[in-house]
């Protein structure tokens, strides 16, 4: 249920613009999740559902899910983070804190764990649609 | 793009009644020991006390502590699990032994994730563990807390002061709250941490000598709580009410 948290997170980003740009209707909202992330997409979009407020109850949310991909920055090899194989117990390190992927990835090439995250992290409110 | 997660921090800390940042601008002074004797006499004197560390690459609280065989539980979001009373938050819930080699912006997000998922619930004080410098931790915990005051923590070494030094300057020259300097590890008398801190305009806010004792008791609270090190923090709180009040 750490997708609460973030779900919560997205409707404050989602009230905190609209009140910034004087919307009165959010018509469509556009999220983008880091795929490092890791998230239970259902229960991401049930606590969105049980946590929007009135002004959105009618906004459409569209959810697109960041691929990872992951850069050595000591021999420039560019890999996805999807092809890594991770156990349970390593990838819901990662779900929780996505940037503990430093303590157990490592470059496929040259096994450096100096790598950098270019993107698939975090999420984002990409962009908001609505009325004054 | 707004990072939504920003979004959430003041609501997470909003039931925090005083969030204590224990920072340096040296390394090796003693901050880690400091905090986790901060929050534990908080605690003692009947606070409730939340203790995160912030030092992400090298976090040390828990070897201080002897935290071993707990873990955050889950629910709409992460509750930090209860350790000698505190309510603990580490990155080494999900690294363990491992080292987690990271740069600034990796530490940035490691920051704002902990700060984003974290239900402290209702607290009295949060103690934050600062790595040393004043590099991305600082600057995002003067980013991301607001109202956060700084509690710097020094050695009697010119070197560490001149250090501590470009920390007040930036705390300062930012209007962050500085509560005061605490001088660590004393071995002789010499009022040129005082003097230095009063130059400033700051509280000195007392002096902790050299306890050699002290080693022993990493790991082990009940030992670390009869030590001289964890009498002198009881009396430094009770001697500077400004570090209790709200």
């Amino acid at each position: 249920m750490h997708e609460w948290a973030l779900a919560e997170a997205t409707v404050t980003a989602v009230l905190e613009t609209a009140e910034k740009e004087g919307l009165q209707e959010i018509v469509e909202v556009q999220i983008k999740i880091g795929e490092l992330q890791q998230i239970d997409r259902e229960i991401f979009d049930f606590a969105l559902s049980q946590l929007r407020p009135l002004i959105m109850e009618t906004t459409k949310f569209q959810i697109e899910t960041v691929p990872a991909e992951l850069h050595c920055r000591v021999c420039n090899y560019q890999w996805s983070f999807t092809s890594e194989p991770l156990d349970l117990e390593v990838s819901e390190a990662i779900h929780f804190v996505p940037e503990v992927a430093h303590t157990y990835l490592k470059c496929p090439n040259c096994g450096s764990p100096d790598f950098e995250i270019l993107k698939g992290r975090g999420v984002w409110l990409a962009s908001i649609k609505g009325g004054k | 793009m707004l990072d939504t997660r920003v979004s959430i921090i003041a609501e997470r800390l909003s039931q925090v009644g005083k969030v204590l940042a224990v920072s340096s601008g040296k390394g090796g002074v003693g901050k880690s020991v400091c905090a986790s004797a901060l929050a534990l006499s908080l605690s003692k004197h009947g606070y409730r006390v939340g203790l995160l560390d912030i030092d992400f690459t090298s976090p040390s609280t828990h070897v201080i502590l002897g935290v071993e065989d707990v873990y955050p539980e889950e629910e709409k979001g992460v509750i930090p699990p209860l350790v000698h009373g505190l309510k603990y938050m580490s990155i080494t819930y999900y690294s363990g032994a491992y080292p987690t080699p990271l740069r600034g912006i990796d530490v940035s997000n490691v920051l704002i994730e902990i700060l984003a998922v974290t239900q402290w619930g209702s607290l009295d004080f949060l103690v934050l563990d600062l790595p040393p410098g004043i590099g991305d931790i600082t600057l995002d915990t003067i980013r991301l807390i607001n109202g956060v005051n700084f509690l710097i923590i020094t050695t009697p070494s010119k070197i560490a002061f001149e250090t501590v030094r470009k920390l007040i300057l930036l705390l300062q020259e930012q209007h962050v709250s500085i509560l005061g300097v605490i001088e660590n590890m004393k071995m002789r008398d010499s009022h040129f941490i005082r003097e230095q801190v009063e130059r400033h305009n700051l509280s000195f806010l007392g002096e902790i000598a050299f306890d050699s004792s002290l080693e022993a008791s990493i790991g082990a609270v009940d030992k670390l709580l009869q030590t001289k090190f964890m009498k002198t923090v009881d009396e430094i709180l009770s001697e500077n009410p400004a570090i209790c009040n709200s």
